[in-house]
């Protein structure tokens, strides 16, 4: 018998999430109503008796406080409502309230639910006032439900008048048998091959198909394989393996690919790898030069020394189809699933802060939108909301993010998150970042089960979203079981019980015992013994799916019985699914049958590669017309305040957790009411250690509309200048490249394939130049290469995007610097020059046009200027110092001084460079890089320019005041200001846009 | 006696246990982090300690409200075993969401009295979001509480989605402030009261950041003193002189101090 408790707040006490609901409704819908309240409710399969139930409800459901409950029967069985929405999750959707259920349930009743028990929640909403059924059913597609996961029911009050009810019913997937394992026969025409590979969302290619097709041909192949009691064609398990091993997503196909790149000259180059000729080279090129390099590029997250004893790990991913499709839960899983990475890199390392980082079109956009795209406010929503559910139920403090925002990211938006890790350089007396495995070393899954979660998720990503993409492809966060799972093995690690590990991430166990076969020789794997949410998974689907939650950890036999007990202390499930083996073969079993024998080498090797063709043909945009130069720039420096792209993120950043771990101690906002922008964000992972991390990031997608090259450098100089404007030591930078593209290879879909794949050519070729040149190896990074969306005739690219995440090391934090005006009196520099380069600029946005000369990072100045800076802050000279980036130096001084309440007055004709301008508003928002808004004390005022001495461009401008107004004299125009604004007035344009 | 021992309870979704650990332990207690389950399979472990830690974090995901699911375990799998150590003039503090465990629990306000019967709530805030903010908060000076004396005000970050402290009965809030058991009161900056949003971050009532049992030994706040032990955890710090350490290692040594 299934029972429903349902639980609502008792009359006059409040009810915050129908309140968030009611404005999210007159916000976003326009819609308001008289009253909106929430039941919770739980329904359970488990057999129950009716005082076991009335205690759940009384004890464990219900807040006795403010809380109500009824079981089995309405809570508002009077119909005191017009309308009854009640949502719950789809069978099989991950319910990370019903597992907490079910665990109080068992503590409270010591009963312990059956395979196939446990508790199910939703929540009704219900609403006085009038709407029609068309404004509920906005309602419910607009805000309260996501089809994919989430099943919805509408009751009016004349429905429910009538007696419709909702009944109790568990959302089951229903079991039965799994499915037999299928052969694909190969012995077909190029057409079919081609239809096995869409129909089964397998991504191949047909020249990967033949590929496939003439292994399978292979008359060794066929021995070994009837060896195992196979036939000649490939299983279903064998040809999915290959499809996730050979994604895009894994094999980062065009990073490797052969690439003929032609210039604007006419000039064709061949190009053996953009990732092996600039990205991996720069960094061998690093390392030749330095010592700190632990581990790059081949573990789960690079390895930096941190000092002697600690070493550093950072990784950042993406995770752009999913949020597009459902944004809580697949932000979620970008988080949690970028935590797995760092516990999985080396012998695990513990989580220490996170990045988040998203582009979005317009929370104001205002088009119709395209095919099933979700509205951006509501992307960018449900986005944050999951990021900061998982980050701060993980208990990892997010220290640094960005959000950006440009209307072609509505077809696909990115989702980038990063996390750092800790890991001591030995542990038991070994190495932590070597991960040797030996022929018989068992692996143990360890954490949440498998369901059909996130199949192929691996190729999915891999292609451009349409009408048709897969629900499957979705999955859902669950931290706890995360934090669990982190915290024993952690344990684990200490006690020397983990040989090594890795995470189950895109792929699932295929990705990573496929991996770390290739690692040991070979591997032996038994699905039968995984453990399932519900029966009925096709062996292919236990291999590949993607449910969250689960590391594969390589454990010695004399260990296992250690791990095993610990796991169980812990109350983390752990199941030994097989051992290493030097067979040279993935060999997977099913119930004691062979159901792949997969050659690793082949596996792993037998991808064609890729041939490409790019070439450059440099873009030429209008620039805008410029307003009328008397003006002044004061409206524009407000209007520029209250830009998307500028304007305070406080609202949004205040929501995550950004000092749990007690170890943030320069935290995203600074200043007097700690609400100006930080650069950097400066964390002390060891607490009897002075030495802190420096977090920056820098990401300008907009430059790329003129020069992907310039995208790439200005994206590395912010960064880096960010870090080294926070006190980290330009020495000790390690370098995060994250691209995300268009689909980049020329096809009937995408014709100008050859400009795009140009444009990632000059973004790699910057990060080489800019990466060797200052000395920041690149220790890891990723790439997602299919951003667009397709339906019919349209199709939206988003713009090329880098994001460069800089990790830096400072080595007192006591000498960390914020970019707050810190005293009246205090002067004022700019270091580095000026010069006319506002294409692509926030300011020309703002005019409606973006053409014109696009930022150009000069090497061996910016160079100069990160030592110089440095020399500075680590002896104690400067007192505030911020970068100067998206509306260049008068948005820098806007926040530097409403972060100080303080005011500035300036000469802008002092500014370096300034001769180079004719006109105020383009000398006071051009976006030149490698410049720094510095205030020192005055007695510092010799010390500090001897320090930055005669090779680099600075100049003293003004000092800060304490009368509350940003004045700017013009340069240009005898006595008259550029900016005569309140300092408040400025504060108050740049954080209403997002003050949600 | 000299240096107490302290437990830190960790597992399940707890978070701030390492810090809070630290925190005891940099004011001269020896402190060690305990699984829920090792200490539920082995009671008698608390026999050997002086203070019970409940660290901040998220337990159970707050799934069917903040700290519920951790309460209800620590009631039905060890509820005796606690009642029997606060008998023993030894000292509990709760933390954000080991502060939620506690009033769930009924041992805040109610003390061993109580009968972990639950009597007030710590609820959603009323701005309907998690935020992380520094609060000024002012210490009762009547208050029988062991953890904040000495104290008069202090700034503490509170990094919270639920930490609305509520009593339906509007004379249970009165006699909790009669008989001094509200510890700690939100501010506005120029130490004003009532403290208005933000500076009242959830809409608590009579501003209630933090209160202990007419004993003074069992002590739960919202806000984070394990956040504030070195003046560089003070998001001010560089641009006032915010001198070490930080003054939330004050509830730290004065759990130290009471056995010493």
């Amino acid at each position: 018998m299934v029972h429903r408790i349902e639980v609502g707040f008792a009359d006059g006490i409040a009810d915050a999430r129908a309140q968030s609901v009611a404005r999210s409704m007159a916000e976003d819908l326009g819609l308001t109503v008289e009253r909106v309240r929430t039941v919770e409710v739980y329904t359970t399969n488990v057999e129950l008796s009716p005082e076991q139930l009335e205690r759940l409800g009384a004890e464990l459901f219900a807040d006795p406080v403010i809380q109500l409950y009824s079981v089995d029967s309405p809570l508002h069985e009077q119909g005191d409502f017009d309308w009854l929405i009640e949502v719950g999750f789809r069978p099989g959707v991950t319910d990370n309230v019903g597992h907490s259920a079910a665990q109080g349930m068992q503590d409270m009743l010591g009963v312990h639910p059956a395979d196939g028990e446990g508790f199910f929640t939703g929540r009704q909403y219900l609403f006085d006032g009038r709407l029609s059924r068309r404004d509920v059913e906005r309602i419910v597609s607009g805000l309260l439900a996501n089809d994919l996961i989430e099943r919805s029911r509408i009751i009016s009050r004349d429905q429910w008048n009538s007696g419709e009810r909702v009944m109790a019913q568990a959302p089951l997937v229903p079991g039965g048998a799994p499915p037999p394992v299928a052969e694909y026969d190969l012995e077909i025409d190029d057409d079919k091959l081609l239809r096995i590979s869409e129909d089964g969302v397998l991504s191949l290619t047909l020249e990967e198909m033949k590929a496939v097709q003439a292994h399978y041909r292979g008359e060794q192949v066929r021995k070994r394989r009837a060896e195992f009691g196979l036939g000649p064609n490939p299983t279903d398990v064998e040809l999915e393996c290959i499809a996730q091993t050979w994604s895009e997503h894994c094999k980062h196909k065009i990073f490797s690919a052969a690439i003929d790149y032609t210039d604007h000259n006419g000039h064709t180059e061949r190009i053996d790898s953009v990732f092996k000729s600039f990205i991996r080279r720069s960094t061998m090129e690093i390392g030749e030069r330095v010592d700190w390099l632990i581990s790059v590029f081949h573990d789960n997250a690079g390895l930096v020394a941190f000092d002697d004893e600690w070493a550093l790990a950072m990784k950042v991913e993406t995770h752009n189809s999913p949020s597009a499709l459902d944004p809580y839960g697949g932000a979620m899983t970008g988080i949690v699933g970028v935590n797995r990475d760092i516990l999985g890199t080396g012998i695990g390392c513990r989580m220490i802060f996170n990045t988040d980082v998203f582009c979005f079109a317009r929370p104001d956009y205002d088009k119709p939108l395209e095919g099933k795209l979700l509205h951006p406010k509501r992307i960018f929503k449900g986005v944050h909301r999951g990021v900061r559910d998982g980050g701060n139920q993980s208990g990892i403090p997010t220290v640094n993010g960005a959000i950006v925002f440009d209307d072609r990211y509505r077809g696909k938006p990115l989702v980038f998150c990063g996390t750092g890790g800790l890991i001591p350089r030995e542990v038991c007396g070994r190495p932590s970042h070597e991960k040797p495995i030996a022929h018989g070393d068992r692996i143990v899954m360890v954490g949440g089960r498998i369901g059909k979660d996130g199949i192929h998720g691996a190729t999915f990503s891999s292609l451009e979203l349409d009408e048709s993409s897969p629900a499957s492809a979705v999955q859902i966060g669950d931290p706890i079981t995360q934090k669990k799972m982190a915290d024993c093995l952690i344990e684990a690690r200490d006690s020397g019980l983990i040989r090594t590990l890795t995470d189950n991430g895109a792929g699932g166990l295929s990705s990573s015992v496929g991996e770390m076969a290739e690692l040991a020789g070979g591997a032996e794997l038994h699905l039968e013994r995984a453990p399932l949410k519900y029966p009925g998974l096709a062996p292919w689907e236990i291999l590949l799916s993607e449910a969250q939650e689960r590391m594969s950890v390589v454990v010695t036999p004399g260990d296992i019985d250690a791990f095993m007990a610990l796991c169980a202390r812990h109350e983390v499930e752990a199941t030994d699914l097989g051992q290493f083996t030097g067979s040279g073969l993935l060999h997977v079993l099913y119930d004691g049958r062979t159901v792949a024998a997969l050659d690793l080498k082949f596996l792993h090797d037998g991808l064609p590669r890729l041939e490409l063709k790019a070439r450059w043909t440099p873009p030429t945009l209008a620039g805008p017309s410029l307003p009328a130069e008397d003006a002044g720039c004061g409206e524009a420096l407000l209007k520029l305040m209250g830009r998307f792209n500028v304007c305070s993120k406080e609202a949004i950043v205040r929501q995550y957790d950004h000092e749990v771990q007690a170890a943030t101690m320069i935290k995203p906002f600074c200043g007097s009411r700690a609400d100006g922008p930080s650069d950097a964000a400066v964390v002390r992972p060891v607490p009897d250690s002075k030495r802190g991390v420096v977090v920056g990031c820098g990401i300008v997608p907009r430059y790329s509309d003129l020069d992907a090259y310039s995208m790439a450098a200005c994206a590395i100089d912010e960064a880096v200048r960010n870090v080294v404007a926070t006190g980290g030591r330009p020495d000790r930078i390690a370098g995060l490249d994250n691209f995300c593209w268009p689909d980049p290879v020329e096809s009937i879909k995408t014709p100008d394939g050859r400009y795009k794949l140009a444009q990632l050519v000059r973004a790699c070729q910057a990060v080489y130049d800019c990466c060797t040149a200052w000395g920041v190896p690149c220790i890891s990074g990723k790439d997602s290469m299919k951003n667009d969306y397709g339906s019919g005739e349209t199709k939206i690219s988003i713009p090329p995007t880098l994001l460069f995440t800089a990790v830096g090391l400072i080595d007192d934090i006591s000498r960390a610097v914020t970019t707050d005006f810190k005293r009246p009196g205090d002067l004022v520099y700019v270091v580095g020059e000026t010069l006319p380069e506002l294409g692509c600029s926030e300011y020309f946005s703002l005019l409606g046009a973006v053409g014109g000369q696009v930022p150009v990072v000069d090497i061996e100045r910016s160079k100069l200027a990160f030592e110089k800076m440095h020399e500075a802050i680590a002896a104690t000279l400067v007192a505030s110092c911020h970068d100067l980036s998206d509306g260049g130096l008068g948005v820098a001084l806007a926040e530097s001084a409403l972060g100080g309440e303080l005011g500035a007055r300036v000469e802008i004709s002092s500014v370096p460079g300034a001769e180079n301008f004719g006109r105020d508003d383009l000398l006071l928002f051009s976006e030149s890089q490698g410049r720094f808004l510095v205030s020192i004390r005055p007695e510092n005022r010799g010390e500090f320019e001897r320090v930055l001495g005669g090779k680099l461009a600075w100049g003293c401008i003004g000092e800060v005041c304490d009368n509350g107004r940003l004045e700017i004299e013009s340069a240009n125009m005898v006595g008259g200001a550029a900016v005569s604004l309140e300092v408040e007035e400025l504060r108050s344009a740049w954080s209403r846009p997002l003050d949600w | 006696m000299a240096t107490p021992r302290v437990i830190v309870l960790t597992g399940f979704g707890i978070n701030c246990d390492y810090e809070t650990e630290d925190a005891f332990n940099s004011a001269g207690a020896m402190a060690t982090r305990v699984h829920v389950n090792e200490l539920i399979n082995n009671p008698s472990l608390l026999a050997g300690y002086q203070v019970l830690a409940l660290p901040g974090g998220f337990s159970f995901g707050d799934d069917l409200g903040s700290g519920k699911i951790l309460a209800n375990k620590l009631k039905y799998r060890l509820g005796d075993a606690l009642l029997e150590f606060l008998r023993a003039d030894k000292l509990v503090m709760g933390i954000c969401n080991g502060f939620q465990v506690l009033v769930q629990l009924g041992l805040l306000p109610g003390g061993v009295e109580g009968g972990l019967r639950q009597s007030a709530t710590v609820t959603f805030n009323d701005s309907g979001k998690f935020e992380d903010r520094w609060v000024s908060l002012e210490v009762s000076p009547e208050s029988p509480c062991v953890f904040t004396r000495g104290l008069e005000r202090v700034e503490l970050p509170v990094r919270h989605g639920e930490g609305k402290f509520f009593s339906a009965e509007g004379d249970r809030l009165q006699r909790l402030a009669d008989d001094h058991l509200v510890t700690l009161r939100y501010t506005n900056p120029d130490h004003t009261r009532p403290a208005r949003y933000p500076f009242n971050p959830n809409g608590s009532l009579d501003d209630i950041a933090g209160v202990c049992d007419p004993s003074g030994r069992v002590f739960g706040l919202m806000p984070h003193p394990e956040a504030f032990t070195s003046r560089c955890h003070h998001p001010r710090w560089t641009r006032e002189g915010i001198e070490e350490p930080g003054q939330g290692l004050v509830f730290f040594q004065n759990a130290v101090r009471y056995y010493c």
